[in-house]
């Protein structure tokens, strides 16, 4: 997913090899992630398509199916893999996973600290922000969950970038280790404020911390412990609006819609009013929100370790 | 310069830019750390010879002098909420919250045994006088003292709500008391500094839709990325950032005189990180044929868009110049050039022949677009292909409609998929005991972007294959 080695570039136009990490594209609501393994087939809707096939295309290619059917084959980056990944747990998406990383201030070099792991949807971002040569260590209490967020990193070519570890936050704390090491911790655990006392031993002086919650009352709780170390206490929530975009054709009114000077025969409709209209369609570009959006996720509170001088 | 003298240093140094926000957000000032510098602060100029070497984050206070007001750390006061005696008697009123909520009105309160039913307000509620309080002064009074001495000598403090007296210490407070807050001059500070006092010179880009333009576009290290910013350098700036001194950001502009790039200058880049800021003209980048032709094209079309946009602009400068002092004070203050010479390898130079021959044999790793004054989709159409197959791309716009024809137009001329136009949505809460609520000011307008991801030229497109992808 990140380019390590400088003279590889991060260039897509590298051709696709076997084993390989690729995102097949039928549509934007649907895309899968997909290793590339000559000798397997992908089958789907659209016919059976053939990894050997795809072998030495550039990214972005567009490949055929035994029916004539098409998918796209796309570079994996972290917000693809978050439409993709198989969900074990609620996940962070776009909107809030870009807040927190630009509000965290998290940049190449950071030490990170996280828990719950659950599916890895933030850390991917969070690991490609401290790349190339920080690290984030991540916590999660389930051990079956760490394993398979630590097969995806392997995965996705980050394993060097994350360390996953089996460990009970909320209980434990952070491992003393990470005591002043950690440029930020972000939490996403159901009882944050328990393991903020051990967050803000983890930092370093001026460090940042953010806590996400879907219910205002563990926001509330949160709070309230983190003013005893932490400053510039912030809650947010954010949200993205989706547009849709289509051409259509619009009729538009001719003369003074009283009728009078309507002599074409041609759509003649009646209005509310009793006026008539006429029509000569132009089409024009239009956008409205998409109808089904997501209304909440989560929200996001923001915190500085207090310097004491 | 020394590995520590960068964007992850968590201490000042001498020639370090930092952001100074004076009393809670009232002022945000931009300022270069030397011996020389001055900043005035009510009507003291301050030294802020004090603040270097110092950790961000300190908080200052102004303190009176024989030989003048110096700048000295503030005793951090972790439970100033004992001293109010209220009776609620818990740490709720630490400088954020109170500032939050001083937005809230009075009466709010749900625990709150007083009301203001009995205040009158005349100017004789004070008992101390202008000329008392210089004497304290000139006997060295710290601010604190004086605070206290004021509130002493009110007749109606008493009196007050817990919330009324909470706002009257922290009018007083930035009055007699100006606190200073050092922070480290970062894209979310900097973004939200010019967001707050001067948004127009960064196109009304709010932080979170500047952190969506940098994921969507999958900014990381080792990339190449190719920027139009014509939002003052905050968009180069915050890409450089997140490289940390791999790949390139190339910052590219239409025409012969590139656009200003100020911002920049107030991160702390290290010299490693603006050697990866390269500035070149579009004309460079297109492919050798004919380059000319396209660029007059594009520059026409520039203008006859932006004379179509000058009343929009105009009514954003108004809303600039009504923001008062924040604009003079936004933007570096710096006194002592030399400073300026000494850091040596400079952000924004031409790409070197080499690295424009890797671009075009590559292509761009992803491209972002802060152009508020360009049309969307001639300047995508020509962009698009300098990029490599399977690249995402970002661009923001203030208005919906150049986005939607863009995104219209990549669809039939099958360029580009997971094409999606979003409007970025952020609302902050305040949070207290008992006082929870979203806070009263919040900004409408995040502006919008259009995202997607580059795919291989189908060669000729001709044979157009079913319908069209969304
Ligand atoms: C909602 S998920 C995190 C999702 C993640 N942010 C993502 O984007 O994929 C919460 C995780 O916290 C873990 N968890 C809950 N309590 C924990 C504890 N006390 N210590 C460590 N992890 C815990 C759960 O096992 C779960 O995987």
């Amino acid at each position: 997913m990140l380019a390590s080695d400088p003279a590889k570039k991060n260039s897509f136009n590298r051709s696709i090899n076997n084993g390989d990490l690729v995102i097949v594209y039928e549509r934007h609501d649907n895309m899968k992630a997909v290793t590339v393994s000559e000798g397997t087939v992908l089958q789907n809707r659209f016919g059976i398509f053939k990894h050997s096939d795809w072998l030495g295309k550039p990214f972005g290619s567009k490949v055929f199916s035994n029916k004539g059917g098409y998918v796209y084959l796309l570079y994996p980056t972290p917000e693809l893999w978050t439409l993709v990944l198989s969900h074990r747990t609620q996940i962070l998406y776009i909107a809030d996973i870009s807040f927190v990383v630009m509000y965290l201030e998290i940049v190449p070099g950071c030490l990170v600290l996280e828990s719950g792991t659950g599916s890895g949807s933030l850390t991917t971002s969070l690991a490609r922000a401290v790349a190339p040569t920080g690290h984030v260590y991540t916590f999660d209490f389930h051990e079956q969950r760490a394993g398979s967020a630590r097969d995806d990193f392997e995965r996705t070519g980050l394993s060097n970038l994350v360390t996953v570890r089996v460990r009970d936050i909320q209980g434990e704390g952070f491992p003393d280790e990470f005591t002043g090491l950690a440029d930020a911790v972000f939490l996403d655990l159901p009882q944050p404020w328990l393991a903020v006392p051990s967050a803000a031993k983890m930092l370093k002086e001026d460090g940042t911390l953010c806590s996400f919650s879907p219910c205002i009352e563990q926001v509330q709780r949160s709070c309230e412990v983190l003013r005893t170390s932490f400053t510039d206490i912030r809650t947010f929530e954010v949200l993205l609006r989706a547009y849709e975009v289509r051409e259509d054709k619009l009729e538009s009114i001719e003369g003074n819609g009283d009728g009078s000077n309507g002599s074409l025969p041609c759509k003649r409709r009646q209005c509310s009013d009793g006026g008539n209209v006429m029509s000569s369609p132009i089409s024009s570009v239009m956008a409205r929100p998409c109808i089904e959006a997501r209304g909440h996720t989560g929200y996001l509170t923001f915190a500085r370790l207090r310097c004491l001088i | 310069m020394s590995e520590s003298n960068s964007s992850s240093s968590r201490v000042t140094w001498e020639g370090c830019s930092v952001l100074l926000d004076i009393n809670d957000g009232d002022r945000l000032v931009f300022a270069r750390l030397s011996p020389a510098a001055k900043l005035k602060i009510g009507n003291k100029n301050c030294s802020l010879q004090p603040l270097i070497g110092r950790a961000f984050g300190t908080v200052f206070q102004v303190d009176t002098a024989p030989n003048g007001p110096y700048l000295s750390p503030a005793q951090v006061n972790v439970n100033n909420a004992e001293e109010i005696g209220d009776g609620q008697g818990n740490n709720e009123m630490d400088k954020v919250n109170v500032n939050n909520a001083a937005q809230a009105r009075d009466g709010e309160v749900n625990v709150e045994s007083r009301d203001n039913r009995a205040l009158v307000d005349n100017n004789t509620a004070q008992s101390l006088t202008g000329e008392d309080i210089e004497a304290m002064r000139r006997q060295g009074a710290r601010g604190n003292e004086i605070i206290e001495a004021l509130i002493a000598n009110s007749a109606t403090f008493e009196k007050k709500t817990s919330f009324s007296q909470e706002k009257y210490r922290l009018k007083k407070q930035k009055k007699y008391a100006p606190k200073v807050l050092m922070r480290r001059p970062v894209a979310r500070s900097i973004c939200e500094a010019y967001f707050k006092k001067y948004p127009s010179k960064i196109g009304f880009l709010r932080v979170d839709t500047l952190s969506l333009l940098l994921s969507m576009a999958n900014v990381s290290s080792n990339s190449d990325i190719l920027v139009v910013d014509m939002v003052g350098g905050l968009l180069t700036g915050a890409v450089a950032e997140r490289l940390g001194g791999t790949g390139f950001v190339c910052n590219s502009y239409f025409g012969q005189a590139p656009y200003s790039m100020d911002i920049v200058r107030i991160f702390n880049l290290s010299d490693e990180i603006c050697k990866r800021i390269l500035r070149s003209p579009i004309s460079d980048l297109l492919p050798k044929e004919s380059p000319e032709q396209v660029l007059e094209h594009d520059v026409c079309n520039v203008e006859s868009q932006s004379n179509d946009q000058t009343s929009a602009l105009a009514s954003m400068d108004e809303i600039s110049h009504s923001s008062e002092n924040g604009i003079s004070d936004i933007g570096i203050e710096n006194t002592e050039p030399a400073i300026e010479i000494r850091k040596a390898p400079k952000a924004g130079e031409r790409p070197q022949k080499e690295i424009i021959d890797s671009w075009r044999e590559n292509g761009f790793s992803s491209l972002i677009v802060a152009a508020p004054e360009l049309d969307a989709w001639t300047l995508v159409r020509d962009l698009l292909p300098l990029l490599a197959n399977s690249a995402p791309f970002a661009i923001y716009h203030q208005y919906l409609q150049p986005l939607a024809t863009c995104m219209h137009n990549l669809q039939l001329e099958k360029m580009a998929i997971g094409l999606q136009i979003s409007e970025p949505w952020l609302r902050e809460y305040q949070v207290l005991p008992s006082r929870t609520h979203p806070c009263m000011q919040m900004s409408a307008f995040g502006g919008y972007i259009l995202s997607g991801t580059k795919i291989c030229n189908s060669t000729a497109n001709s044979s157009s294959n079913r319908t069209v992808l969304l």
